[in-house]
């Protein structure tokens, strides 16, 4: 049963400022399409997608580019008409060259209103609808990317309960999940009753922070009567939209180290990921644009915007009015897990939350001191791990210490390093002794 | 307190002393285990730097391997031959030989040829900088310049350059791989020195797209393929890969119509000339 409203709240976490202000209130808009458009053939968790077309094809919006490769993957399809230059290397935001399809869009042409591509749900079994989801290419736009199909066909030894719908966005500056509930509501509560449909579930619970209340009100409001969803103001912390945080917050389940949501029952999907899932089956186009958030003090007028998947990062600060004189460091995703981005050529993924195009003041010195042992970190880790000594162990490389030492639980929230009073890169080192422990276990 | 506790206490604490002395003294007789003298007087002639690179575990490993010939004393890339020559003296034994192996650097990227698109300012170590956007270097398969090879190496063998760049010292060098594991993007492979064609470039990216982050980039020209002999450059994924069991065949002659100075004829230390001026000079 869920806990008694707002009782609870998550241990540890820390509250960052929130910086939304700049962008909760301005509406969604579209982006003029760009001049090119690049897809990067691994946007989603997953194995990278089979690219099916040739250099010099001509594509039209919606058409499927690259099929996906097994279960756990995705197909990727043009986001814009327009024939396909190149297929090679391309800078990727995770920072390496990946292989891309680049398509010259066709200007002025029209990018307009095709066939349905995607079948009408309603006339479809569970089982038709799950293809039909994979097919149109839906991934979650939470970040991580993971494949929606996947999430929609839990194993049958697992039963699932409940589905959590997570409109915390806790991340500060990001408003990507808060204008999609505020202005398509109905598209949220359509998702979720086909993402309902398909697993067979009836009960839901939305998630949403008290720091937007036009967004709960919205949802509270447009919730439709013969589902059983309950909408659930939640306390602002971060990370309280973490899927194992908001799942002991919202139902007092505690997800085992090392185990996922559905083993206890509980599909965690983020609010923006399914109003993609009705939008797909509205529109009748596969996942071809997103909403992004593009924001900070660094940029000349911040937006949300929808976005063809594979706009190039420059295009998307152009059509923001270009930065500021004093931008200083762009992130993919918010600020506390977010990315930074060396290239304006990088495309916008499937995945990207929002844009953040932060100034010198806003960043963190980047001056380490050494460990005062004052305990903040520990305070405000959400999974209970002590990061002064896994920080330790870290700078001296002994990882199979910190794996003992639940290193695995982390999840790199940054809750730490945003705590720490002498600038100790804390996450910046668990994510390194996490990514040696795994290429050293696959080998 | 009494002249007999006394000399009783002591009676008994020196007759527990002996007991267990004389069971040490049984339990050494009866657990002994015969050690050919030889591996000591050997370990004490080898370098004790437990660099690993003769590939035993250690250097009194490599002293056991020595007597039970499974080694020869010329494996131990640290001692110079006036040392090598002293343990198969030693031993009674012929040195061997070994062609020396180095650690070779796959990049001339410094900071003076490659694109740094941006700052990158968070932990300063190579493996950190190379998970962020390549530490903002443009060339993502290039050196970051941090040192962890330099930080890892025992034996002092890497110094860092005006441009950033480690440089391998080859009399120092033992080929013990200390490197080749530290560093992130894989750069550094280990070569005998007679291996003298090096592609100092790892760049998957052609033409002017390599070109443009980095000046000594390979492009994928193709002229080293035609200018070798057959067979001994190959283009695999953009990059001009030389297959060294043709070694023999190498010659200079492959590197002379190199446009940007990616391929190299490599006697002694990397990075002694400038890649640039090899250009002018056969232009």
């Amino acid at each position: 049963m869920a806990r008694a409203s707002g009782a609870v709240q998550l241990a540890g976490g820390v509250h960052p400022p929130e910086l939304k202000a700049l962008t909760e209130a301005v509406q969604i808009r579209r982006m003029p399409f760009p001049d090119e458009i690049v897809l990067p053939l691994r946007q989603h968790a997953g194995k990278p997608a089979m690219v099916i077309v040739r250099k010099g094809n001509r594509v039209e919006r919606g058409d499927k580019i690259a099929e996906a490769d097994g279960f756990v993957s995705s197909p990727i399809h043009a986001s814009a008409s327009g024939t396909i230059t190149d297929i090679s290397l391309w800078p990727h935001p995770d920072g390496s060259y990946a292989e891309a399809v680049r398509i010259a869009v066709e200007p002025f042409s029209a990018q307009a209103a095709r066939p349905r591509l995607v079948p009408d749900w309603r006339g479809l079994s569970p089982e038709q609808i799950i293809q039909a989801i994979q097919d149109a290419g839906v991934v979650g736009l939470g970040g991580a990317a993971f494949p929606t199909h996947v999430k929609l066909s839990p194993p049958k030894e697992k039963p699932i309960d409940t589905i959590v719908l997570n409109g915390c966005e806790c991340e500060p500056y990001l408003t990507t999940d808060h204008r999609t509930m505020v202005e398509y509501p109905e598209r949220v509560h359509l998702g979720l009753r086909i993402m309902m449909r398909c697993i067979g579930v009836t009960r839901a619970i939305v998630g949403i922070e008290r720091n937007k209340p036009d967004a709960i009100a919205a949802i509270t409001a447009t919730v439709p009567g013969d589902l059983d969803v309950t909408v659930q103001p939640v306390t602002v912390k971060y990370p309280q939209g973490a899927e194992k945080m908001l799942i002991d917050t919202l139902l007092g389940r505690r997800v085992p180290s090392g185990k996922l949501p559905m083993d206890v029952g509980v599909i965690v999907q983020n609010v923006a990921s399914v109003a993609t899932i009705a939008e797909v089956f509205e529109s009748g186009l596969p996942l071809i644009e997103r909403i992004v958030t593009v924001t900070g003090r660094g940029v000349k007028n911040p937006a949300n915007l929808i976005v063809p998947v594979g706009t190039k990062l420059r295009d998307l600060l152009n059509a923001c009015g270009g930065v500021t004189e004093d931008a200083y460091e762009i992130v993919f995703g918010g600020p506390m897990m977010g990315t930074a981005q060396a290239n304006l050529d990088v495309p916008l993924l499937k995945g990207t939350t929002g844009v953040v195009v932060l100034t010198e003041a806003d960043c963190k010195s980047k001056d380490t001191h050494p460990c005062i042992r004052c305990g903040h970190c520990l305070d405000a880790c959400p999974v209970f791990l002590n990061p002064q000594l896994l920080g330790r162990l870290a700078m001296v490389a002994r990882y199979e210490e910190m794996e003992a030492n639940h290193l695995m639980d982390c999840m790199l929230c940054g809750c730490c390093s945003f705590a720490c009073p002498s600038n100790i890169p804390l996450s910046q080192l668990f994510a390194l002794a996490k990514n040696a422990l795994r290429t050293r276990q696959a080998a | 307190m009494s002249f007999a506790a006394v000399i009783t206490s002591a009676l008994i604490l020196g007759g527990i002393g002996l007991t267990f002395g004389t069971l040490i003294a049984l339990a050494n007789r009866r657990l002994f285990v015969w050690e050919d003298p030889r591996i000591d007087g050997v370990s004490e002639l080898l370098p004790g730097t437990n660099c690993g690179a003769c590939g035993f575990a250690g250097c009194r490993a490599f002293a056991e391997g020595l007597i039970a010939r499974r080694a020869q004393p010329a494996e131990c890339t640290v001692m110079g031959s006036d040392d090598v020559a002293d343990v198969a003296d030693y031993m009674e034994v012929e040195a061997g030989e070994v062609t020396r192996r180095v650690a070779r650097l796959l990049c001339a990227g410094g900071c003076d040829v490659a694109v740094q698109q941006a700052d990158y300012l968070g932990l300063q170590t190579c493996a950190a900088a190379a998970a962020v956007a390549s530490g903002g270097k443009g060339c993502t398969w290039g050196c970051t310049g941090l040192a962890d090879c330099r930080d890892v190496c025992d034996l002092d063998a890497i110094y860092m350059n005006e441009y950033d760049l480690p440089v391998v010292i080859p009399d120092r060098c033992t080929a013990c791989g200390d490197c080749v594991e530290a560093c992130p993007v894989d750069l550094f492979v280990l070569m005998p020195l007679d291996h003298k064609l090096l592609v100092q470039c790892k760049s998957l990216l052609e033409g002017d797209e390599a070109e443009a982050l980095c000046s000594v980039a390979c492009n994928a020209c193709e002229r080293c393929v035609l200018d070798a002999a057959p067979g001994v450059i190959e283009m695999v994924n953009g990059l001009a890969v030389v297959d060294y069991s043709k070694n023999d065949l190498a010659a200079p002659e492959a590197i002379a119509r190199c446009p940007t100075g990616a391929i190299v004829w490599c006697e002694g230390a990397q990075f002694q000339s400038k890649p640039g001026l090899v250009r002018s000079a056969v232009s």
